[in-house]
């Protein structure tokens, strides 16, 4: 039989504002334990919830890039359960009315047509405290810490339209690229910034009604999101031609053995009795609000990507690599205003600047010890030939482990190229003069002996001479 | 409206309560009863009202995005029935599995 399979995501992003969405405490990540809460947070009898208005700022921006309606009215409700990382009893989250719906954000497919995956609906909510198993052998215990509880999270959920591993991650991706450019979130994966769960089913192609779905949560990168939705799409597929049934459950990936997992599913886990929270008031949202939401959005990354290959002569591959990241794309930029040579800029960029930001883990061209200004120095000094290409490359590595200027380095360095014509004469009559059978071979006939002529006058030249300059002297000597 | 004792029970477990044989059962009489009370608002013709959202007539209630002092940590440990490195000390929670 033919399968096909139905994706759909749910992605909690966390807000990157100072304070918690319902209190004053800090948001930083990594304090000690339960040093940012207080009675709303903690839940103490009594403390009330205000909501914090730079999220509902963050949550209609979103809304607005990825072409959601803003409800002119929304709430929020307390969904119901008891676990020790919630200390209310309820998480304070939006239900019937949430903030925003209909949104879209668009992919290819896998055949390459572009395709929308709709968003369903993207509501705002508090995060939970985290829990802490102690590993000591027999520890019967587990310790709360509260600091997350409260930190504000949107929730993004999209409609079932995706129906491949790539699709997802191709959404998840861009989702994630709009967030950052957006500013309201920075993306990271690994301290749990995004979180992705994939809600997985199968149905023989041509079925109008979906399979029974699990839902995969704990994917925490865009490699381990594909691996978990291939392995639920053979596993569901496998499951139901030898005749057994999905059962509807939640289950972990663990990115280890490349596996999911059911859960210990929780009894009643889903009867959350969901109720319109009455300690906060309705969020009323009016036009004017929303123009100014409008009228502070950044250009996005699917429109720098078409400005950078319309005006920048980018190809479309360079113009998507170098926009993933707002950081980098405001960089090139920079650059090229520095020095107006966009195609050179981009090589250095996907070349040496990814490389060394990659070998040492940067996550942003921000935090790399080079500036636009370091990069667009050194293409001055070889478009003016005072270096060559190839020394380029020696003044990148000392830029980059010194932060100096290229002017600099190359004066500190002497590796200033040599165009003096007498100078590098006398270096090719030293090199001829050393190798006199391989000039005779030459003569005879051997012309590729000239590949050999150069690199050792480059050589000896330290790699300072002018490449065309060596050539012409070489072509000159060598056929008179 | 008709309340079964089970019914009574589920609620009871969603709240962590435990109730004996016949508490379930009063309780299912009780809360039938109240639900009778509540249902004699469906006799109200609502036609053209829209829901209420809030029993005040307000909106938009807002903080701005600035940082409040917090509790010291002994502070806010000082009600937790047990602690240790800083945090509330709870019962094992096995998770995943």
């Amino acid at each position: 039989m033919q399968w096909e399979m139905v994706v759909g995501l749910e992605v909690h992003a966390q807000m990157n504002t100072n304070t918690k969405i319902f209190c004053g405490c800090s948001t930083s990540f990594g304090s000690d334990p339960n040093t940012q809460v207080c009675p709303v947070c903690l839940g103490l009898p009594g403390a009330l919830p205000v909501l914090n208005k730079k999220v509902v700022d963050y949550a209609i921006k979103v809304g607005l890039a990825t072409e959601c309606k803003v409800a002119g009215m929304s709430r929020f409700a307390r969904k119901n359960y008891f676990y020790p990382d919630l200390p209310k009893g309820y998480q304070i989250s939006q239900f019937e009315l949430p903030i925003l719906e209909f949104g879209r954000i668009g992919v290819v497919d896998d055949e390459g047509n572009p395709k929308d995956i709709g968003i369903t609906r993207i509501h705002m909510e508090e995060d939970a405290g985290k829990l802490i198993h102690p590993e000591t052998p027999g520890c019967n215990y587990s310790l709360v810490d509260l600091n997350r509880a409260c930190v504000p999270l949107i929730e993004i959920v999209s409609e079932p339209d995706i129906r491949s591993a790539k699709e997802a991650s191709q959404y998840a991706k861009k989702l994630r690229e709009i967030l950052i450019y957006l500013g309201v979130c920075d993306g990271n994966m690994n301290e749990g910034s995004l979180r992705i769960d994939a809600n997985v089913s199968v149905r023989p192609v041509g079925q109008k009604e979906f399979g029974t779905r699990s839902e995969t949560k704990n994917v925490n990168s865009f490699r381990f999101l594909e691996q978990a939705i291939e392995y639920e799409r053979e596993r569901q597929i496998d499951l139901l031609e030898e005749g057994g049934v999905v059962v509807q459950e939640t289950r972990l990936f663990d990115s280890v053995k490349g596996v999911t997992k059911g859960m210990r599913s929780k009894e009643e886990a889903h009867d959350y009795r969901y109720f319109p929270d009455p300690d906060l008031l309705p969020l009323v949202i009016d036009d004017e609000w929303i123009e100014r939401m409008k009228g502070e959005l950044p250009e996005l990354p699917e429109a720098r990507r078409a400005r950078f290959t319309s005006d920048f002569g980018l190809s479309g591959d360079d113009s998507d690599l170098i926009c993933q990241s707002r950081d980098m794309a405001d960089f090139f930029e920079q650059t090229v205003k520095l020095h107006n040579d966009p195609k050179a800029v981009a090589n250095w960029i996907m070349g040496s600047i990814m490389r060394d930001m990659n070998k040492e883990g940067l996550e942003s061209v921000a935090d790399a010890p080079i500036t636009p200004e370091h990069i667009a120095g050194m293409l001055d000094l070889v478009k003016a030939g005072t270096i060559s290409s190839t020394i380029a490359k020696e003044v990148f590595d000392h830029m980059w482990a010194t932060g100096k200027s290229a002017r600099d380095v190359v004066e500190e360095k002497g590796l200033v190229q040599v165009t003096d014509t007498s100078e590098i004469e006398a270096i090719v009559d030293k090199i001829l003069a050393a190798n006199p059978d391989e000039v005779e071979q030459y003569k005879g006939g051997k012309t590729k002996l000239m590949g050999f002529f150069v690199g050792q006058i480059m050589r000896e030249s330290r790699g300072k001479a002018n490449p065309g300059v060596v050539n012409q002297l070489l072509k000159a000597k060598l056929e008179s | 409206m008709k309340i079964t004792t089970d019914q009574v029970l589920h609620v009871a477990r969603l709240a962590r309560l435990e109730f004996t044989a016949e508490e379930a059962e009063k309780f299912s009489g009780q809360m039938g009863a109240i639900l009778d009370y509540v249902e004699k608002l469906n006799e109200l013709d609502l036609e053209g009202v829209a829901p209420m959202a809030h029993v005040h007539d307000v909106v938009n209630a807002f903080r701005e995005d600035e940082v409040r002092p917090s509790f010291a940590n002994e502070r806010a440990l000082k009600n937790a029935p047990d602690s240790e490195d800083g945090c509330f000390k709870v019962a094992k929670i096995i998770e995943g599995a």
